[in-house]
């Protein structure tokens, strides 16, 4: 102990982790010399290397939030019924790598078995990339995995067949910094009042001019109230946005009542046809309503469905919506259209039909 | 029995009706910690549980920040103090820890197991495999456990991630590792550049974040255009390449109506086109590399054979001006030899202490480009403008041209070295 305290241990500064001792061999063996790939079923990727060495991946959904018991059940499947070696994607999906076709079938038999669904690849509805909320995060005005549990609960046979026009991306975020992303679908917060500000805790707690210049609509002013230095809001201005919210907490954004929930759509991260997108207000005002969200699944999963129904094969949702119209998607979808879906933001004008194509 | 099975347990009625359905449920995790963990685990879960159950009542969140760091470095922890420590003491301090995956998340078993055992012992048991930044998030440590954590986690060759106004943990797709598209190499490429700037990461001292990305081809599998600050993305120059007997079984397989439906008409330039013996015609000049045609055909369409790739900047979230988009800044770049590679780790270096020089306090980089305009960050950066950086020319007519005729000259001459260079080639 006192030796510690004498001579404490400097970090070794390695960076980040060299990933060919983890790699699976048949990966590393190949690596860069891949020729082309399949999807046998659902779930299941198979790649065909130029020396036509072969690998099958099984990918299945996870829960991203996980105890040490689910990451050792998973150590253990991948010990018995694979080849020792996962790696995860980028939406916590799990995927085990085997050099032996007649491995999948237990893989994917065990997997399902033990509760992990089989999927998320092609045209699927895959896992939701997601944030932290109550759980975690010090700004929330809503859980993350509770949502995406409720959402996944209701999504699962998309996720566990292809049968969607196209990938299926949906993202949650708890404020609207939105860490969560774009997607195809995104759920994220949206506040509806201006910050209730609790003037006792201001001057001690926040550097005021940090938050004023924070303010994207220049709406924060200092003030002295009750003879303490505080800030005061115009509230006409407002955009009820929340920065401000980070680096000074007594600017209080979220209330159980005012936090809402927005739905937004045709967000696209890949370059593939058209060029990426940002997604676009759908519905706003949905209440923020644990433990399941109903409201929310509900719009979800008529947007899922109607996008299902309607579009072309490897349309994503915001070209199904480009070819059909938003006139036509608020049909489809029983959502109104309304004053806010008009774009007020810097470069809105760019958002706006200035032409004479109109669809009916 | 019930009651005796529950003493001391939190009720948690909210959560509970979590744990059915089809998908895995964090609740049922965190429950069997609760249960079945560790003393410790057990006592920290249990709160853990209480608190956020009481969230879910309350419709609020009641977590706050603060600063905690290992020694050495200044980042790369994120405190949470818990406001509603009276109700639940146990997890009134629950920390995570962000640490640096292997590049592009490969493990063993063994490395799950080991990582999992060191969280058993020194947190909460909970780990997300990965934050949206890209990091291993060990989730749930008291203030005094995150030295021995890290301690432990950095001499299995683990290394803490970025958080606050740094340089940020990076994520690069699954590439070369299994993925024929891979247009250069991923990991290679992610951990030079990480590992050059890793002081930044560690030691916050940038106006803000900023994030590298690195995706092997156009279908940009770690969203490398909407959140990183510095993007690259795999590319190739030369003609895509085509085998015309895949290709004709593939029509053969799925009909000519369908192959023109999803693979010719979808081209974004109209590159495509089927000839009468269901062969492609490709129109290589006209074609911008979006991978549509080589998504659907994977056995007979793939990148051509001179790879490399695209540089793109200023990408990032809402906060606070709005979602933004990199911008093309180099449209193609060699990444085969080490002095290619050096190159682009130089270039980083400039954008970076462009960044740091320029930027405003809790400004990101494509912030700062928009605010002093394109061509004053390429100037500093030393980039020549390019056609590919824009959708179209300016449409505005307000600006000062009267050196136009020099800057065209250094075009010509431009162009002039290049053809010049491709003679010799010859």
């Amino acid at each position: 102990m006192k030796d510690q305290a004498e001579k404490p241990r400097m970090p070794t500064e390695s960076g980040v982790p060299d990933p060919f001792p983890f790699m699976h061999p048949t990966l590393k063996a190949n690596y860069g010399n891949w020729d082309w790939h399949d999807r046998p079923r659902a779930g299941v990727l198979h790649h065909v290397s130029k020396t036509g060495e072969e690998v099958w991946t099984v990918r299945a959904g996870t829960q991203r939030q996980m105890d040490v018991f689910t990451i050792r059940k998973l150590a253990d499947i991948g010990d018995e019924f694979a080849d020792g070696h996962i790696r995860f994607t980028t939406r916590s999906n799990i995927e085990f790598m085997v050099a032996d076709e007649a491995k999948v079938a237990p893989l994917v038999e065990k997997l399902t078995a033990e509760g992990f669904p089989v999927g998320g690849t092609g045209a699927s509805v895959s896992m939701i990339s997601h944030t932290q909320g109550w759980l975690h995060c010090d700004i929330p005005g809503t859980d993350a995995s509770g949502v995406v549990k409720g959402l996944m609960d209701m999504l699962h046979d998309e996720f566990v067949q292809e049968k969607m026009p196209n990938r299926v991306r949906i993202t949650t975020s708890c404020c609207q910094i939105n860490c969560g992303g774009q997607g195809d679908i995104a759920v994220n917060v949206q506040y509806t009042k201006p910050p209730k500000i609790n003037h006792d805790l201001v001057a001690n707690v926040c550097e005021r001019p940090t938050v004023v210049a924070r303010c994207p609509v220049a709406a924060i002013r200092p003030a002295m109230v009750d003879g303490k230095p505080s800030l005061e809001i115009d509230e006409k201005k407002c955009v009820c946005c929340g920065a401000c919210y980070p680096p000074c907490p007594p600017m209080q954004i979220n209330s159980a009542e005012s936090t809402k929930i927005a739905i937004w759509v045709g967000g696209k991260h890949s370059n593939a046809r058209s060029k990426p997108t940002f997604h676009k207000l759908a519905v706003a005002g949905l209440p923020n309503n644990p433990p399941h969200w109903p409201e929310v699944t509900a719009v979800v999963q008529k947007i899922v469905q109607a996008y299902k129904a309607d579009a072309k094969h490897w349309e994503r949702i915001g070209e199904w919506i480009e070819r059909i119209g938003w006139n036509r998607f608020f049909e489809l979808t029983d959502l109104a259209f309304t004053k806010h879906h008009l774009d007020t933001w810097t470069g809105a004008r760019k958002t706006l039909n200035t032409s004479a194509h109109v669809h009916f | 029995m019930k009651d005796e099975a529950n003493k001391g347990k939190n009720p948690i009625p909210m959560l509970d009706q979590l744990e059915g359905g089809k998908w895995p449920s964090f609740v049922t995790g965190l429950k069997r910690l609760r249960d079945e963990g560790t003393e410790s685990n057990q006592a920290i879960m249990n709160d853990l549980l209480g608190q956020l159950n009481h969230s879910y009542e309350e419709r609020l969140g009641f977590w706050k920040g603060g600063t905690l760091s290992v020694l050495g470095y200044g980042g790369g922890i994120i405190p949470r103090f818990s406001e509603v420590a009276d109700k639940f003491p146990a997890s009134k301090e629950f920390h995570t820890l962000r640490i640096m995956p292997p590049a592009g998340n490969h493990y063993t078993t063994d490395l799950l197991r080991q990582l999992a055992d060191i969280w058993e012992r020194h947190g909460s048991g909970l780990i997300a495999f990965h934050g949206q930044s890209g990091d291993i998030m060990f989730q749930g440590c008291s203030s005094e456990a995150a030295q021995p954590a890290f301690d432990e986690l950095n001499e299995l060759g683990f290394d803490l991630g970025g958080a606050g106004p740094a340089l940020r943990t990076a994520m690069n797709c699954v590439g070369a590792a299994r993925c024929e598209q891979s247009c250069y190499n991923e990991i290679k490429t992610h951990r030079a550049i990480i590992n050059r700037f890793i002081d930044e990461m560690h030691r916050p001292a940038l106006p803000y974040k900023f994030k590298f990305k690195f995706s092997g081809c156009a279908n940009d599998c770690v969203n490398a255009i909407h959140r990183a600050d510095f993007a690259v993305i795999g590319t190739w120059r030369d003609d895509m390449k085509v085998n015309q007997e895949e290709v004709k079984k593939h029509v053969a397989k799925v009909g000519r109506k369908y192959t023109i439906d999803t693979v010719i008409s979808m081209c974004p330039t109209r590159a495509l086109s089927l000839n009468d013996d269901d062969t492609l015609d490709v129109d290589n000049k006209s074609c911008v590399r979006c991978m549509h045609c080589i998504n659907v055909m994977t056995k007979a369409l793939s990148p051509g054979d001179d790879r490399g790739a695209s540089v793109m900047i200023g990408g990032k979230r809402s906060l606070k001006v709005g979602d933004m988009m990199g911008i093309m800044i180099k449209p193609f770049i060699k990444l085969d030899t080490d002095e290619e590679l050096e190159e682009l780790e130089e270039f980083a270096e400039t954008c970076i202490e462009f960044f740091a020089d320029n930027a405003l306090e809790h400004e990101r980089v494509g912030e700062t480009i928009d605010r002093i305009g394109l061509p004053s960050f390429l100037e500093a950066v030393g980039v020549e403008a390019d056609p590919n950086m824009v959708n179209h020319p300016r449409t505005s007519s307000y600006v000062r041209t009267d050196d136009f005729d020099e800057e065209a000259d250094k075009w010509f001459e431009r162009k002039a070295a290049e053809a010049g260079l491709t003679a010799d080639a010859e």
